[in-house]
């Protein structure tokens, strides 16, 4: 992948370890985290990173459906969307 | 930085609110595909949309896929066929050809339609232009992917009204010709006035002569989102008009941003120029995407109540001034569709008794862009769609907008029946027609002159 940023939203019911194992992959395929923010909403665990593709190989797709295999795993749900939509949205 | 409650607004509005881009529709012209023999003309036809549009679906999905973003629907517009197939089509048969090997190609690069089986005749018909309308109701009984539309009028050449009464004919032959398939054919037809050359809309799109060799335009949608909006602003108390406009307005720029930077997408790897983004909220006939229900939270209880047509002037104009900011070019019909089958919530009205067509024609004095979708007797005649037809251009041409008839009269049912067409078609109740005539007046030959463009008062 070239440099693209991309955002990657985690929502489920809150479980020990929600992070370690999605930063334990994102180490594993090259991605660098560059934010992190997280919230509990109601027992509900909300997170969002922003992370940077430049340095994996993986192509988008791959990582995407990786992804849904450790979201799966961990009984959450995994997004992962490039960062333009959000940036185009919210800013002018 | 994007923070995360931005995140989680987009995303529900993806999940929740049924957020999608409606269309990603390729232009193609097809000026340099006509040629004096007709197997060569489909054949270059078959080459170039090929050629063009062969990595549209795929580019689409990828796009969809990596901003997570839903995208309905992969379409292409053609150069109006009458004129393409103008110097090798002898017959109408001869235009069916060409309207086969079109459904052909569609379904070769896996698009669900190709519009621009049409002809431009909005003042005068050349005999190609009669040569195709008259094939319209074979060409698509025989074709599965392919829209067809006539422009009969404008505000700067007046109304064909030989035009026009060939509609009504044509309209029932298509009835006729699908009456096996719930009349389905005339939901691929439509017939208007002040057609714009960049539409991305089914079943008017076609591609322009003003316009470049390929375009890609976009069209946003999101009835949905802006609902929601409207519920959350209303929990504090009713809000006044002030405070309904700049939601509708900031919906509405969150929308077409979503609209324009798909559309740079697919330009971009599509290699072709961006177009333009149709601002139109259109519905689907998904519960909650729909253009009623947000008449119904801007406060009248169904659609046809007194009231309707001011709210929907409201919500027109206010989807324009947002989306107008989010984007560099708008274009095509860019307002609130309001299509009775497609839209839940007037199906509901219709069959609550609230709406009638008299009704929808006032509507569609203010908004995109016509009757649209509305299942009518099968026993209506060919003079009373004419006359429909014309009361509707009369609309378009004195305000300068466009407005389209897509009436659907259903071979063997009357008021009260059902009809039912299908994924994004919908279903429809066949809705009543004034049974008074109008034979004498859509029998006169000749056209309705253009109005004067000064002293408006």
């Amino acid at each position: 992948m070239n440099n693209q940023r991309a955002i990657i939203t985690v929502v489920g019911k809150d479980t020990i370890g929600i992070i370690a194992k999605v930063c334990t992959y994102l180490a594993d395929s090259g991605i660098n985290i560059l934010d992190i923010s997280q919230t509990i909403v109601q027992d509900f665990f909300n997170m969002m990173m922003i992370v940077d593709f430049s340095k994996t190989d993986k192509e988008f797709d791959q990582i995407a459906d990786e992804l849904d295999v450790v979201g799966a795993n961990t009984g959450v749900q995994i997004k992962c969307q490039l960062e333009d939509i959000f940036d185009k949205m919210h800013r002018i | 930085m994007i923070n995360i409650s931005e995140v989680m607004e987009t995303n529900k509005m993806i999940e929740r609110e049924h957020l999608d881009v409606r269309t990603i529709t390729m232009g193609i012209s097809l000026l340099d595909c006509a040629d004096a023999d007709l197997n060569e003309c489909c054949r270059k036809i078959h080459d170039k949309i090929y050629r063009l549009a062969n990595n549209l679906v795929h580019t689409g999905d990828e796009i969809a896929r990596q901003f997570g973003i839903p995208i309905v629907n992969k379409r292409i517009s053609i150069t109006p066929v009458s004129i393409v197939g103008s110097s090798c089509c002898k017959s109408s048969d001869d235009y069916v050809t060409i309207c086969r090997t079109l459904d052909q190609v569609a379904q070769e690069v896996g698009v669900n339609f190709i519009g621009g089986f049409s002809a431009i005749v909005s003042k005068g018909m050349t005999r190609n232009d009669e040569m195709l309308i008259r094939a319209i109701p074979k060409a698509l009984a025989q074709t599965e992917r392919i829209c067809a539309s006539v422009v009969v009028g404008s505000t700067k050449t007046g109304i064909n009204m030989d035009a026009v009464s060939l509609m009504g004919e044509v309209i029932k032959a298509t009835a006729r010709e699908t009456s096996d398939r719930d009349s389905l054919g005339c939901a691929k037809l439509v017939v208007l006035c002040n057609a714009p050359d960049d539409n991305p809309f089914m079943a008017g799109a076609f591609h322009g002569v003003s316009e470049a060799e390929a375009v890609i335009n976009v069209g946003v949608s999101g009835p949905g989102v802006v609902k929601h909006a409207l519920q959350q602003m209303d929990e504090r108390g009713l809000a006044n008009f002030e405070t309904l406009c700049e939601t509708i307005k900031r919906t509405a720029f969150k929308i077409t941003r979503v609209g324009q930077l798909v559309a740079q997408e697919a330009a971009k790897r599509l290699h072709v120029p961006f177009g333009i983004i149709d601002l139109s909220l259109a519905p689907t006939p998904a519960i909650g995407d729909s253009v009623a229900d947000i008449l119904k939270c801007i406060g009248v209880e169904q659609p046809g109540a007194p009231g309707t047509t001011a709210a929907l002037a409201l919500l027109n104009d206010q989807v324009k001034k947002g989306g107008v900011m989010a984007s560099s070019y708008v274009g095509g019909l860019s307002g609130a569709f309001i299509p009775v089958s497609e839209d839940q919530g007037m199906i509901d009205a219709v069959e609550a008794g609230a709406l009638a067509i008299e009704k929808l024609e006032a509507m569609t004095c203010v908004c995109s862009v016509g009757l649209d979708m509305i299942a009518i007797p099968g026993n209506t005649s060919a003079h009373t769609i004419a006359g429909i037809i014309a009361d509707e251009s009369a609309i378009g041409m004195v305000n300068q907008k466009t407005t389209a008839v897509r009436v659907i009269p259903v071979v063997g049912k009357s008021v009260g029946d059902t009809v039912e067409f299908g994924g994004l078609l919908g279903h429809a109740p066949v809705m009543a027609v004034n049974p008074f005539a109008c034979s004498r007046f859509v029998s006169r030959t000749g056209r309705i002159p253009a109005p004067i463009h000064s002293f408006k008062n």
